[in-house]
């Protein structure tokens, strides 16, 4: 069974072994995007009202968190690690910031600060452990999924709606454009989130330790980058993005829910694989991890507007999805599968 | 480790091979945490005959525990391959999901039949499950954290697919039996995870396919090249794991006779590393421990039931769960070793300096 399998995978790499590396690493992303394409257009045919500039708007209205949390998630994986913990710590977020505006009266001005700096400590806690006492990452930040999830649960069992007006205020503020086109806050500080990563790793000096942390370590090392604190670093950047999704995730809802963003781990991750980012660190686009949201976003819509189709339904695609783009870039990248 | 104080001749060797053993510490906690219990009920180690089944606290963890203790035992084998399986939550919740909207929609729900159909079912998709998160992890070599992770959290919306988003309630005597029934006054569900430990220790120990997993869990290159077929064995640990999920699936709908594909083995996985963890089988792979891993499995049972009993609320043992994972892991961790024991050494206790500063000095040495 063992050498079926493995002539069958290493016979299926062939095909792409004269494609040069860096055109490989650019498949995923053109594929991605001529999905997205696909996708929109079937769904503009197949749907009334689909077509429209405010539909492509709400999908950035509607997954403006998640785009910050796997612009977070990219900079970990792209440094080979993982980070399995920004689900729960958008949901620590949202039940933190509704705690205390809610329960406790504090001003937004104070909470959001705050709530950063935790995503951010934790991340940089978790890094910190991963890096100083050579544990797996997946491990360290399993349990801080764990964690943060049950201090969700140590807070408030229940949902805490949030009535505070200055919240509200801002939630509910929507930004108009031409034609009558809007978006909410959130969305500017999402896209702002994007051009700030973008900047930070494709221009800086961290931007290019992040890479070459990934690409391989032990030369990274040897070069004399310093490995601990760009992987320290990269965590905290992950933490303080969840942090920063949880509060937009927040400002969505107006509620604070230990339920919310349940799996959003998964949908992080996919979004980043599905942007052309290989799982493996070292070669990646945030650029493309928008991309990744964005169709993340349309299988919602069109489960949304299929009307038919249960919500469960998105989960199970998005995960059908992040296997073939791994399945997809398993076979771009030319090497043999390894047993290890 | 620390050196043993020397003792007498005579009970020197016994001693220092109990103190040197690796499940001396995992039965301790085991033993402090009853005796702590027993402290806040009197009857806690008290078990009766009631109805011809035996009843009380110490049976009560046996019986919940086994599910537990299952899906560890595939977690076990898998973690000592150096790989993990964070779809056994998934797993749990879709084998139970299959087999109550099989019996639900069944001609003759109480028939023997139909149960045996039902488990069979179950069975035989977890195997295409386990299958799949083999192929990926050997067949393409991708990372198992990841292959699986894509199954725990699409699974469950399978699970929910399966049930319609609904708790499905079946009424069935045989297959109430599987978690809730007894047999020889012993819970139906405590004989079966038994039977299914010792098999699992039986064929590991007494063939060689237990070597073959450290080997390749230990060092996968080498183990390839002495001509171990890797890729097979992956696949085996991964099918071993999802099937042993589907039983303790199977045991959890049972025994509250309806399947909830939203809640069912939800956060398991965590439990199920902390138990083989605890049990001394490390995340590094190579070694693994299957008594080590019952004794974890009972470890974690009984806090579960001490919080229940104390009245905290279950969701926030999550957290104490986690701060225990990352200790133990801490202990297990070589460089956590090192580095602790270095500083002991050189600067004396309590009295290192900044703790930013002895990992860089690793950092250059390494």
């Amino acid at each position: 069974m063992s050498t079926g399998i493995a002539s069958a995978a290493a016979g299926l790499t062939r095909p792409f072994a004269t494609v040069s590396p860096r055109t490989r690493t650019r498949i995923p992303l053109i594929v991605t995007a001529v999905l997205l394409v696909v996708m929109f257009s079937v769904g503009s045919v197949r749907y009334e009202g689909f077509l429209s500039a405010q539909v492509l708007l709400n999908l950035l209205i509607d997954n403006g968190f998640l785009l910050v949390v796997a612009v977070g998630a990219t900079f970990v994986i792209l440094t080979g690690g993982i980070d399995l913990s920004v689900g729960s710590m958008v949901a620590l977020s949202t039940m933190l910031t509704a705690w205390l505006v809610e329960s406790h009266g504090w001003p937004l001005a104070t909470v959001i600060p705050l709530v950063l700096l935790v995503g951010a400590a934790s991340g940089a806690l978790m890094g910190w452990i991963i890096h100083t006492f050579e544990i797996q990452p997946f491990i360290v930040t399993l349990a801080g999924m764990f964690l943060a999830r049950g201090l969700c649960y140590t807070i408030s069992t229940e949902s805490i709606t949030i009535g505070d007006p200055a919240t509200a205020g801002i939630a509910q503020t929507r930004l108009y454009g031409p034609g009558g086109l809007f978006v909410s806050i959130p969305v500017v500080i999402a896209l702002a989130v994007l051009v700030i990563a973008f900047v930070v790793l494709h221009h800086t000096r961290f931007g290019r330790n992040v890479y070459a942390l990934g690409g391989n370590e032990p030369s990274a090392r040897l070069m004399g980058l310093p490995v601990g604190s760009t992987k320290i670093a990269v965590y905290a950047v992950s933490g303080l993005c969840s942090a920063l999704g949880g509060l937009l995730l927040t400002f969505y809802m107006l509620s604070g829910y230990a339920l919310h963003a349940m799996g959003m781990e998964l949908d992080a991750i996919a979004a980043t694989v599905i942007g052309g980012t290989l799982l493996t660190g070292g070669s990646g686009f945030v650029l493309g991890t928008a991309l990744g949201v964005l169709v993340l976003g349309v299988i919602q819509t069109v489960v949304n507007f299929q009307g038919t189709l249960s919500s469960w339904w998105t989960r199970i695609v998005i995960g059908a999805l992040l296997l073939v783009f791994i399945v997809l870039q398993r076979l771009m990248s030319g090497r043999r599968p390894a047993a290890d | 480790m620390t050196p043993q104080p020397a003792q007498s001749k005579a009970a020197g060797g016994i001693g220092r091979r109990l103190a040197g053993h690796r499940l001396l510490w995992p039965t301790l906690a085991l033993l402090a945490l009853l005796l702590g219990n027993l402290a806040f009920h009197h009857d806690f180690f008290s078990v009766r005959v009631r109805d011809g089944h035996l009843y009380g606290s110490l049976i009560d963890i046996l019986q919940f525990g086994a599910p537990l203790t299952l899906v560890a035992l595939g977690m076990t084998l898998v973690i000592a391959t150096r790989g993990i399986d964070l779809s056994v939550g998934s797993t749990v919740a879709i084998a139970g999901a299959l087999a109550c909207g099989y019996i639900s929609t069944a001609a003759h729900p109480g028939s023997i039949a139909t149960m045996l159909t039902a488990a069979a079912l179950a069975l035989g998709v977890a195997l295409v499950l386990g299958l799949a998160n083999g192929f990926l992890v050997s067949g393409l070599g991708v990372q198992p954290i990841v292959a699986t992770l894509i199954l725990m959290v699409a699974g469950r919306g399978v699970a929910q697919l399966i049930t319609d988003g609904q708790i499905i309630t079946v009424t069935s005597a045989p297959y109430k039996m599987i978690g809730g029934g007894y047999w020889l006054t012993m819970p139906f569900a405590v004989l079966l995870a038994a039977a299914l430990v010792a098999l699992t220790a039986f064929i590991t120990r007494r063939s060689a396919l237990g070597m073959l997993i450290e080997s390749v869990g230990g060092n996968p290159a080498a183990s390839r090249l002495v001509g171990i077929r890797a890729g097979g064995l992956l696949a085996l640990v991964y099918v071993f794991s999802a099937l042993c999920a589907a039983i303790a699936g199977l045991m959890i709908s049972s025994n509250v006779s309806s399947a909830d594909g939203n809640n069912a083995g939800l956060w398991i996985e965590l439990d199920t590393i902390l138990a083989v963890v605890i049990g001394g089988t490390a995340l590094t792979g190579g070694r693994f421990s299957l008594g080590g891993t019952v004794l974890g499995a009972l470890i974690i049972q009984t806090l579960s039931t001490t919080v229940y009993t104390l009245g905290v609320p279950p969701e926030t043992t999550l957290v104490f769960k986690a701060f225990v994972v990352i200790v133990v892991c801490l202990v297990q961790s070589p460089a956590f070793r090192a580095k602790v024991l270095r500083r002991r050494r050189t600067t004396g206790p309590r009295s290192h300096p900044s703790a930013g500063a002895a990992p860089q000095q690793q950092e250059v040495r390494a």
